[in-house]
Order: structure tokens, then sequence, then C-alpha cells
């Protein structure tokens, strides 16, 4: 049972159709409404780090654009039309039928449409992800899913080393293209093979070598477990879930040693590794700690208002490394109530005892009554969505933008992830502070 | 025909004007068929995203300061308050006014709501929206899901009025009704009609000038005192107070003819508040008729005349300078169709040449029963200028654009003209309602093109290192091979 929602942080299943433009050079095809296409690029793209249209999305979409008509005579034969055509038109190696609500609530058979196609040889897949069954998180889970089922061939032979990488949702964390090239170049470092299907430059040829892997590597609290559950079940690949985005030192040595372990790498190889890492981050910090300790400034308590990949992981980089404390954490990605429990006990988790409430609300004005309760002695530090600038104004507190709607921020390359992706939060954060008062 | 006021909701475009979104041919003949009542729509057998009434609806009423609005639908339907939410930051510092959030809830409606309906989720929500906004209204907007459902948005709404003490009004804009996304303006401006605008108490100087984001005000408004008149910009970043007394105004302008026609002729029909309906004032003509059809309508003809002539004499150096260095450029303008219309007019008063006119649907009449001001004078001009209509298509613009290799493309509504950067064409998106505003922005705006012709390494770098996502078939066919010839 859902209740009403303000300030929306995530957008409906349909809004996976980001997920597969994630994927280069594949094109989802939407049998939806005329305005969909346009509100979802918009929430999760455009208003979201300034993520544009890229190569085929934005109004290059193809779509149905429902009217009437199809709703009351049905849209098969539309989509029909439109994927047959889209097949002409556009320069795409890989087609995914996402439908909208109408199309789920009128009963179309859009499996058949697209089973047609699949039978002339065509790389056509379809899902169903009508809005009103859940969010874009869970859609981004079952077009992964379809993907996997209707699309992926089993491999000949294991590759040794080769990983498959499973992390941040594309577009809807704007920093995931930074943030998948650095989690790949960690792995590689430890000397295995990473793959990851997002972002550019990998494609379907990455696709391809999803069964080959030699396992699965899921960095998230809970979003793409089903999928490497599911990937397990069809291909026999193991999956290691390491459930904390791993931002900062103490996150990301603990990562490298999980992963090092479980994939048999020599652990005093990934210690060297870590020493490397450690040592220039550590100048950064030496360095800077000047101004971060001996001004009035740097605050002292830290509320985050964000999916649970940053709210978790920029958690525990701002206890178990800066020193800060936690208020209560607010996630907002709608996590279901089974992952609940194991996140929360993350949160119980921090160094020197140190533990923090969660509180697991997608209602971000009742979010904001939580917090304008509270009681805070100095400037609490706001890690969030844009929605929270408002907000930081009225409790006198700092804020950055990091979790959807980012629409204050323009990102390119940057990652949050690792050793350098802590640097640039600290960077990014203290700029704030500065900003504020010169 | 006249306005129907009682009816809940307001007719969509298609219904109530003819509106279409498939055509090609040319501005005579598109004049010609529509005044004979003859234009009819051709559909596409292949189509891309496009956009929806909701998004409309939901955008112009979310600048309304002190209103809120339900969204009763599925969350995504609400992914565009986003949007909404940057917007009403820009219109606020731009006036220097503190930040605030849009006042937006949605019902976040699931899938159990699709089966057993959610009449008491949309009520908890109304209730909720009061106490959290504490609203001067509350408008509830409808989606694709609560409308194939039959969900009776109208009835929870009257039963509420009797808990609730501000208007309550719903607005009918599900995506699938129209295929006219301007559909959206007609059935926000409707609810603001019938449940908040009030019969005039007075009648006033004030001059309502409907817009979007108004950052021409202080131009206007030095302008309007001149007459002495004050303008009340609505709809955004107005208050329910400003509107409900927008019946008591000596006039009504819009700075474009699509967005104004429902609201400008209901206040003309129900309360006499005459609707200025000449050329949008971009451009020269433009500017004169708008200030003259103001000066007849408030008995300031006299006062107008001076104004005129003291602009003009004004920017009349700069105007030829800008016009010198424009000569001999060739523009495709690809917009929704008051503003595709009255931009090819402008355009060709700063001597561009506009060798195509693409606009996002076409209304043969607005709500007075004439056809609009620019598209007759369109009609009229030297040129018969080629024109189509699609709800966007970038499919069909980019073939277009390929075949006629302009120097400039001029667009409006998003995600239109970097697909002609990315062609290596300099292009400018009119995301500001007010550019090319007045003899100055006339100028102005002239200098902007000639910016983009000076320094093209945006466009031309683009153009060299990325790949359109359009096959080379598909270049190589007629730009309007999928625009059906039947009659749907």
């Amino acid at each position: 049972m859902s209740q009403h929602i303000e300030q929306v942080r995530h957008v409906c299943s349909l809004g996976a159709l980001q997920s597969v433009l994630a994927i280069e050079r594949a094109v989802p095809v939407l049998h939806a409404g005329p305005g969909c296409g346009q509100k979802l690029w918009g929430a999760l793209g455009f208003q979201n780090g300034c993520q544009g249209s890229g190569y085929i999305g934005g109004h290059s979409v193809p779509c149905t654009n429902i009217g009437e008509k199809e709703v009351i005579f049905g849209g098969d034969e539309r989509l029909r039309d439109i994927v047959e055509n889209a097949l002409q038109v556009l320069d795409a190696d890989l087609f995914v039928i996402l439908t909208g609500c109408t199309s789920d609530i009128v009963g179309d058979d859009v499996g058949q449409v697209a089973q047609s196609f699949q039978k002339q040889g065509k790389p056509v897949v379809f899902v169903e992800t009508g809005g009103f069954k859940g969010t874009n998180l869970f859609g981004h889970e079952l077009v992964l899913d379809a993907i996997i089922d209707q699309y992926l061939q089993p491999a000949e032979a294991v590759e040794p080393g080769l990983v498959n990488i499973w992390s941040v949702v594309p577009f809807h964390d704007p920093f995931w293209v930074g943030n998948l090239k650095e989690i790949q170049s960690l792995v590689a470092e430890l000397g295995l093979t990473p793959n990851s299907i997002f972002g550019p430059g990998n494609g379907l040829d990455a696709l391809a070598q999803v069964p080959k892997a030699q396992f699965n590597l899921l960095i998230s609290p809970w979003v793409g477990l089903k999928n490497v559950k599911h990937l397990e079940a069809k291909f026999g690949t193991p999956y290691l879930h390491y459930p904390v985005l791993p931002i900062g030192p103490t996150e990301t040595n603990k990562f490298l040693r999980s992963l090092g372990q479980y994939a048999g790498v020599d652990a005093e190889k990934v210690e060297q590794i870590i020493k490397k890492h450690e040592v220039d981050y550590y100048y950064y910090i030496e360095r800077s700690a000047d101004v971060l300790l001996e001004t009035r400034l740097l605050p002292r308590r830290f509320i985050t208002i964000a999916d649970s990949f940053y709210s978790l992981g920029i958690a525990k980089f701002l206890i178990n490394d800066l020193g800060l404390l936690p208020e209560t954490q607010y996630i907002t990605d709608g996590v279901g109530e089974d992952y609940q429990g194991d996140i929360e006990a993350e949160f119980k988790n921090f160094a020197d005892g140190i533990t923090a409430n969660v509180v697991f609300n997608n209602d971000g004005g009742a979010v904001h009554e939580d917090i304008r309760a509270i009681k805070f002695r100095g400037r609490p530090l706001l890690i969030g969505s844009a929605w929270e600038k408002v907000l930081a104004e009225e409790i006198n507190g700092y804020q950055l933008s990091v979790s959807m709607p980012v629409s204050d921020r323009l990102v390119l390359n940057r990652a949050y992830v690792g050793y350098g992706g802590a640097l640039r939060l600290v960077e990014d954060i203290y700029s704030v502070v500065l900003d504020d008062f010169q | 025909m006249a306005i129907n006021l009682q009816s809940s909701e307001a007719p969509t475009r298609e219904n109530r004007l003819g509106s279409i979104t498939g055509y090609k041919g040319t501005i005579r003949d598109l004049v010609e068929q529509g005044s004979c009542g003859s234009l009819k729509n051709k559909e596409r057998c292949f189509s891309q995203a496009s956009a929806c009434s909701s998004s409309c609806a939901q955008f112009y009423l979310s600048a309304i300061l002190d209103a809120a609005i339900v969204i009763h639908g599925p969350v995504g339907c609400a992914a565009d308050t986003v949007g909404a939410n940057t917007n009403r930051k820009w219109g606020e510092s731009i006036r220097g006014w503190k930040h605030t959030n849009v006042n937006i809830i949605t019902t976040d409606m699931v899938e159990e709501d699709t089966v057993f309906g959610a009449i008491e989720k949309l009520k908890n929500a109304v209730r909720e929206a009061y106490r959290r906004f504490s609203p001067k209204a509350i408008f509830v907007t409808t989606s694709c899901v609560s409308g194939i459902i039959g969900e009776d948005v109208k009835s929870a709404l009257d039963e509420l009025q009797e808990e609730i003490p501000v208007p309550l009004a719903p607005v009918f804009c599900e995506g699938f009704r129209s295929k006219v996304w301007a559909s959206g303006f007609d059935a926000a401006l409707h609810a603001i009609m019938t449940a908040v605008v009030k019969p005039p108490l007075e009648k006033t100087n004030k001059v309502n000038i409907i817009n979007f984001t108004g950052s021409a005000r202080k131009e206007i408004t030095e302008t309007l005192a001149r007459f002495g008149l004050e303008p009340v910009f609505i709809v955004p970043f107005s208050t329910i107070e400003q509107l409900s007394k927008i019946s008591e105004s000596a006039a009504t302008l819009s700075i474009c003819g699509t967005l104004g026609s429902y609201l400008g002729n209901a206040l003309q029909q129900q309360y006499g508040v005459p609707y200025i309906q000449t050329l949008q004032p971009h451009g020269t003509a433009g500017m004169d008729s708008w200030l003259r059809g103001l000066g007849l309508a408030t008995g300031k003809e006299a006062e107008v005349e001076v104004y005129i002539i003291e602009e003009k004499e004004r920017v009349a150096i700069e105007l030829a300078e800008v016009r010198e260095k424009l000569k001999g450029y060739t523009a495709v303008v690809g917009m929704g169709p008051s503003f595709g219309h009255n931009y090819i007019r402008t355009l060709q008063e700063l001597g561009v040449e506009v060798i195509w006119g693409a606009t996002w649907h076409f209304d043969p009449v607005h709500d007075n029963g004439m056809s609009p001001e620019a598209t007759r004078l369109l009609s009229k001009g030297e040129a018969d200028i080629p024109v189509s209509i699609a709800d966007q298509q970038n499919f069909e613009v980019i073939n277009l654009l390929n075949r006629l290799k302009p120097d400039l493309y001029i667009g409006r509504h998003p995600g239109t003209t970097v697909w002609a950067t990315k062609m290596g064409i300099p292009s400018i998106m009119i995301a500001d309602e007010f550019s090319a505003y007045g003899y100055q922005g006339l100028v102005d705006f002239g200098y902007r093109l000639v910016d983009i012709v000076t320094n093209r390494n945006l466009a031309k770098n683009l153009a060299l290192h990325v790949k359109l996502p359009y096959t080379k078939w598909w270049l190589e066919q007629d730009s309007f091979k999928f625009l059906q010839e039947e009659v749907v």
C-alpha cells in the first residue's frame, strides 16, 4: 500500500528506458502515452546532472504515442508498425520494447509483437514496465531480467578473471559513468577483467560477455540482487554481493579485501594496492586538515536524504573517515521490506560503535517535516537532492545535491566512488561551506 | 463556437478548434484549407516520443505561488515536477524573491489502485495538500490511468469541498486524450476560469499579460505606464487573489497566441474584457500590432503612436546594421504554431530567408473563430513558404534539415535544437518567451543570430565527432514517407 509522495526522488518503472539508453547502441521503444518519454527523461536526465539526449535518447526514442484510438481498440498494430519502422529508421543494435500504464491495463499483447520480430531474427526484446508497477529502480531490474531471458546466450566456456560489474543505476545516479569507470579501474588493479554493459564504449560487445564471466560483482544495497540471482540460476555464474557503495579509504579498503579474497587474489598484492591509494588520499587530507579543523566551519552533524547507494555509502565515509556524526538518515528509493533489515544493520555498524537511525520514506515532504523538528546544535550538513535547498535555508544548514534530482549541477565524468571520489566529495562539501559566506 | 464554462472540462483542441498534428504543404494551402474547413489531420506510422497535455497543465499551474496541485496518477506522471521546480526557482530568482519548492503531491497510484480505484487515496492526498501547503486553491490533475479506470475526480472534489474551504478544481488532462499537448494549457485555464476567477467588482487600469516566466516584466511595466496602464503577469508567479480579479482588467494581451486563446476569449466572452488577438510582440510589425491593439481597446491610440515612433527611431540605426550583417542567411524554424509563424515573420524582418516552417501542431482557428493573425499575414506574403506540421518528430525534422541545409535553425520546445546543432547547423532555442520582444529585442535577437554564425565551432566540432541515430537509408528517404495519406 503506497502513500502519496511530495518531491519525487524517483520515477515509475517505465523510467528504466534510461537504463536501456545506458547500453551503447541499444534503444528503448515505448508503447506508452505521448508524454511519458519526455517526463521521465526530464527527471532522470535533463534535470539530473544535465544528462541530455545523447546518441538516441530524449525525443529520438520511438514511441507509439498512445491515443484514444489505441485505448479503445488496442495498440498492438500500432506497436508493430512502430517497431517495424524503427528497425529501418534508427541505427541501433538492440530494440527494447517497454510498456507504459495504458497498454498494461488495456492488455495489449506486447510479447506476441516482440516474438514476431524475434522469429525473424531481429534484435527485439520486450518488458512490461507499466508505471503503476513500481519505481524506476524496480523497472531497472525488470529490464535486466528481460535482457537476460530473451537476449543473452549461454557461454561456451567461462573466462577466468572476467567479472561483470553491477552497481549504481544509470541516469538515476547522475555520477553513474564516473562511478562505474572507477569501480572498473579498481577491479582491474586487482588483476581481474571488469566488464560493464553500461556506459560509453561498452554496449553489446560487453553484453555478449556477460554469460562468460567467472563471477558477478554486485555493489549495491539492494538494486540488482534479483538480477545476479537470475544470472546464477540461468548460467550458473556465482556472485559476490557487496552491499555498500565504497566511498573513501575505510570502505574501499574493505571492498578491495573482500573482492580480493573472493577472487583468490594474493592478499599481499591487495595490501600494496591499498597502501598506494592511501598514501595518495592522505596527502590531500593532511594538506587540507588545517582548514577542515582549524576554522569554525566544518559541520559536525549530517543528514542524508538520498537513495540507498548514497545514503549508506556517504554515511560510511563521513563517519568512518571524516569524523562527522549522523543525525537521522533518510532513504528515498522505495526499498522493499525484505531488504530493509540488512540495510538498517549496516547503519548500526560504524567505527567506534557509532550508530544511526534510518528511515525509509519516499515522501520528501514528510521527511522535511521530520527534519524541521530536530534540534540542531551548529549548522547541519544536508546531503540530498535539489529539493533540500529550500529546507537548508530554513534550518540554516549546508546543502549538497548528490541524489536525484540533482537539477542544480552539471555532471560529466565526476565520480564519488573510491579514493579519488571521496576527495571529490570533500571538495564539493567544503566548497559549499566556503561559498556560503564569501 | 463559444467557450462553454458550464462544462467541467475544456474540449481538446482537435475537438474544439479542428487542430491537427500532421500536414505537409505550404502556408497558403494551409490557410486556405483551414478556412474552408477541409483541413484534415494526417497520422504517421512511425513516431517518436512527443509530449502530453498533463505536462503543459501541471507546468503552467505549478508556478501559481499559493496554489497546490495533486497529481492523481502513478509517480511517473509527476516526473515533470522536477523541471517545474527548477522553473519556479528561475522565476523567483529573476524577481529577487526567496526560493520555494512547488506545492505538489502525487497520489502515487500503484497496481492495486488500478484494480480497486483510488478515490479515498485522492481525498487523503487533497487533505494532506491543504495541511502542508495552506494553499488558496487546489488543482487536481488527471492521468492516463485515472482516466482509463474511470476515477470520478469531479464528484470526489465536490464531496471534499464541504471540508476544505478553498476552491478544489479538477484539471482533465489525461495524456491519451489529445495529440496536441497545448490542450493541457486549456485544461488548466478552464479550471482557473471556472474555480478561481470571480465576476468583476470594479473595472481597473490593469492589463492581463498571459505569459510564461516574465523576463520582460520591467520593460512592459515601463511601457504600459506610458499609457496609464499596469500589467498583471499571469498565470505563473501570480497569486490566486490576483487571478480571481483578472475579470476586472481593461484588456488582455498574450505573449503567445496558442497559449492565450482559451483564457483571453473566455474572459472576453464572460466578463467583457477585450482580448487583443493581434500578432505576437516579436519583430517590429508584431510589436506595432500588439501596442495598437492595446491602444484601441483602452482608448490610448494617440499615446501608443507617440511611443511607437520614439522607439523605432531609437533602434533604427542598430536595426539597419544588424540587418546588413544577416543578409543572405537562410533559416528553418521549428516551434509551436503561434511562435513558429510569428518568428518566421520576425526572421524575415531581420532579412533572413525562412525556407521552411515546421510547427508542432496547427490551430486552423483560435477561440474567436478566426484563423490566427500571424498565419494569415504569412499567407499573404511574397513567398509561399513550405510548411509542415508534426508533434515534433525529430526523424522528420532532421531528414528535412539534411535536405535543406539551412544556415540557421531556430527552435522552441525541449529536445529539438540539439539535433540541428549536431548536424553542424548553428541553432538557437527560444527558451525565453520574451526573446526578440519589442523593438530593442528585435535588434538584440539579430545580434544573437550574428554571434552564432560568427563562431560556429561548437556545432562544427559536434558534427565532426558525433553520429546521428538515423540509418543512411532513412536520410535518403522523402522526409514525409511516414505521413499517411489516408484521413483518420
